[in-house]
């Protein structure tokens, strides 16, 4: 589904991923765990098309197509959807209508049919007993005024009615109490077929117990250093990032 | 708008008005012969030239202000004929000889295709008896004792009550413009609500019977009687063409004790190409007095001209009265707008709400210039002002300026400022989700703009936003 070859990337001028190659298939989950600062956020945006986020070399294949001419919306539409590790307020729009305005947008890029705010509200309710959010949380603006927590259940509703088949998220886990990290852990459970495959960003391996991943890689320095199952989460967790650290200097 | 309106709205162009006037256009030029022929043209009573030759005398001693925050080049007013008969545009036999950019944007904002040809001058089948449903709608505020028809029918029909009310709001003398406009006005809408009348539909100036083509020196006089309630549509959000640049228009407002006057405006003139060439010059003077528990409540969504100069306006003389302004502005290229409000507070108790709401794009400049004024008289008033400005991209501007007078300690005011960036965050938080930079832009601009839109009749609210969206076009690369 998604292939990363040796891809090169900067941020203001700044080079940040430095030959990134990455194979995920359908109906795989990925955990990408890192220490601050190594780069998962920025790979989670040039994923998603980040304009100030550059793609200098390399290459990234999505479903057969080349996924860095795409602008970022169609990126969206094609099903690459980032749960984004700090989400954005928009005042005065509401939630709802701003998930209708986006899954229409997808749907009809799709060819399918576009939903009625009736066939809408229907589906939205479903999806919001997933994440266990209020339904008052619908008729508010897109995030404003929610506490992180909520910010990050929001990011997982978007994406449990969006249901994209490549859903890269991006620490959504952090600073999130167990609850919380049990739905978010449940909402991409819920995701999880053949056709869908996950790409999980985070710091901790807290998640990681409720998210089984089938893979896991350690991004270190703008690249993939070491990958293993998910018995590498524990290790990284027992011993910290130092090691690997040291074994990467050690190799040098 | 329903398909109704457009129906009578085409009709109304087709047939023009009955008029005995012979079409002819005074000379260009300003003097007190014209003055005389703009009244004689018009059959006018006495006084009503009376009241045209001292604004005018008074005009000629006044002097074009220059504090607004706006710029352009000296405007030549000998230059300009201030008589023309009423004249038909000129039709067009189909829409395909419509300026096709036009076309494209009578498109994006969902506009009817019988409504565009109303608009851009193409004769019409008569593919309905407007006649009739005129006749209902005049019939329906008759048996209610609603006055609403055009400026000139009111000096002829209802002389007492224009000669009662004509400058009590916005004196012959109130300011370089408005004076102008007393002393040349053409035509305009005359709107009287008698006592305890609540008034059965939005009055719309699409329904203003028996007129058209107001023109340059637009007169609006509303007057709510004691308990009296009326909802007022000016506008609309079609882009309007015309002529004429300079346009000085005049609305007063009386609500008398315990009525209610809400005036709603979308503003769409023609803000000139992108460089802003030909754009209209907007300088509007609109005012309303509040009586005795009586409100005022105004909501402007301007989105054309290359210039507006307008605060509209409210004297809160009655105890217990209320004025409202809720405003969104939007510049874009290279418009200028300098607007905002004045809050006079008389009476006791006395309270004023003011939300603006200003969005500049492109090369746009905008200044929000507010007044509040407190006097002595008016124990315990209150006064909540909000300003805030959205700037996309980094070549346009915002200011404000806030004036406050309070010469009553017992006032009580709030006042919060904001200045934001539409952000490339939300933009591509949207984008992410699949919705185009386009839409997202309109999306949150409209977002920003939801206090003020919700206060908007709801047909209105449904095209101001589509307006916002067209008007910000090519405003994100
Ligand atoms: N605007 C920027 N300009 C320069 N460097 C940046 C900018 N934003 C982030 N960085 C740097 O890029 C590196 C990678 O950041 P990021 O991808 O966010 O890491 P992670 O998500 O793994 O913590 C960090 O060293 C960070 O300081
Ligand atoms: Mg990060």
């Amino acid at each position: 589904m998604l292939e990363i070859k040796d891809l090169y990337a900067g941020i203001d001028g700044k080079e940040i991923l430095k030959g990134l190659t990455l194979h995920v298939g359908a109906g795989e989950v990925h955990a990408i765990m890192g220490p601050n600062g190594s780069g998962k956020s920025t790979l989670a945006n040039v994923l998603a098309g980040r304009p100030k986020y550059v793609p200098t070399s390399g290459s990234v294949t999505y479903e057969g197509k080349d996924l860095l001419a795409l602008p970022a919306e169609e990126r969206a539409r094609e099903g690459v959807f980032l749960a984004m590790q700090y989400p954005v307020e928009i005042p005065g729009v509401n939630n709802i209508y701003f998930l209708k305005a986006a899954l229409n947008a997808v749907r009809k890029h799709q060819g399918q049919e576009e939903l009625d705010a009736m066939e809408f509200l229907q589906l939205a309710r479903e999806k919001m007993k997933l994440v266990e959010l209020d339904e008052a949380f619908m008729n508010r603006s897109v995030n404003e005024g929610f506490s992180g927590g909520e910010k990050k259940r929001n990011e997982i509703f978007q994406m449990a009615v969006l249901d994209p088949k490549l859903a890269i998220l991006d620490e959504t886990d952090s600073g999130l109490d167990i609850d919380a990290l049990r739905i978010v852990a449940e909402g991409v459970n819920a995701l999880r077929s053949e056709k869908h495959a996950v790409l999980v960003i985070t710091h901790y391996q807290r998640l990681l117990k409720y998210l089984v991943p089938d893979f896991v890689h350690v991004l270190a320095d703008g690249r993939i250093v070491k990958s293993g199952g998910k018995e590498l989460a524990e290790e990284l967790e027992q011993k910290g990032y130092e090691w690997i650290e040291e074994e990467l200097v050690a190799a040098r | 708008m329903s398909s109704t309106i457009e129906q009578i709205a085409s009709q109304e162009y087709k047939y023009g008005f009955i008029t005995d006037i012979e079409a002819d256009q005074a000379p260009p030029g300003l003097n007190e012969d014209i003055i005389r022929l703009i009244s004689a043209k018009k059959n006018e009573p006495e006084w009503m030239l009376e009241f045209r030759l001292k604004a005018f005398r008074h005009w000629l001693t006044m002097k074009e202000p220059t504090w607004a925050n706006i710029k352009y080049g000296p405007i030549d007013y000998q230059a300009t004929s201030y008589y023309s008969a009423p004249k038909q545009k000129k039709k067009l036999n189909s829409l395909d000889e419509v300026d096709p950019e036009l076309r494209a944007t009578f498109a994006k904002l969902g506009i009817s295709l019988e409504e565009q040809k109303r608009l851009s001058g193409v004769a019409v089948d008569a593919v309905f008896d407007s006649v009739s449903v005129a006749t209902t709608f005049r019939t329906e505020l008759a048996k209610v004792g609603v006055i609403f028809c055009s400026f000139s029918d009111a000096v002829q029909n209802h002389p007492e009550l224009v000669q009662k009310y004509l400058g009590s709001v916005v004196p012959y003398t109130d300011n370089f413009f408005a004076t102008l406009n007393s002393a040349v006005f053409t035509d305009g809408s005359f709107c009287y609500i008698p006592k305890g009348v609540r008034c059965p539909m939005e009055l719309s100036t699409y329904f203003r019977i028996n007129s058209a083509n107001t023109g340059q020196f637009e007169r609006t006089l509303i007057v709510a009687d004691e308990g009296a309630t009326v909802s007022y549509l000016e506008g609309c959000t079609a882009p309007m063409r015309d002529e004429n640049q300079l346009h000085a228009a005049v609305v007063e407002l009386v609500a008398l004790d315990n009525a209610s006057i809400k005036y709603s405006t979308v503003q769409n003139w023609y803000p000139g190409d992108k460089e802003g060439r030909g754009g209209i010059y907007n300088f509007v003077t609109k005012r309303g007095k509040a009586f005795k528990n009586a409100k005022l409540s105004w909501t402007q969504v301007e989105t054309g001209s290359a210039i507006t100069w307008k605060y509209p306006s409210c004297i809160l003389q009655g105890d217990n009265s209320i004025g409202e302004f809720y405003s969104v502005a939007l510049t874009n290229h290279r418009q200028q707008a300098d607007t905002g409000t004045k809050m006079i507070h008389l009476g006791k108790n006395t309270r004023s709400t003011i939300v603006s709401k200003g969005i500049s794009a492109g090369r746009g400049q905008q200044t929000y210039r507010g007044e509040v004024k407190i006097m002595k008289s008016a124990e315990g008033a209150r006064n909540y002002s909000q300003c805030d400005s959205l700037l996309l991209g980094d070549k346009c501007g915002a200011h404000t300026f806030p004036y406050i007078e309070v010469r009553n300690s017992t006032a009580k005011m709030e006042h919060e400022a904001s200045t934001s960036k539409i952000g490339e965050d939300q933009l591509f938080y949207c984008q992410q989700r699949g919705i185009s930079a386009e839409d997202a832009v309109s999306m949150i601009v409209n977002g920003f703009c939801r206090e003020v839109f919700k206060e908007l009749p709801m047909e209105f609210a449904v095209e101001a936003t589509k307006l916002l969206g067209v008007s910000l076009e090519g405003a994100v690369g």
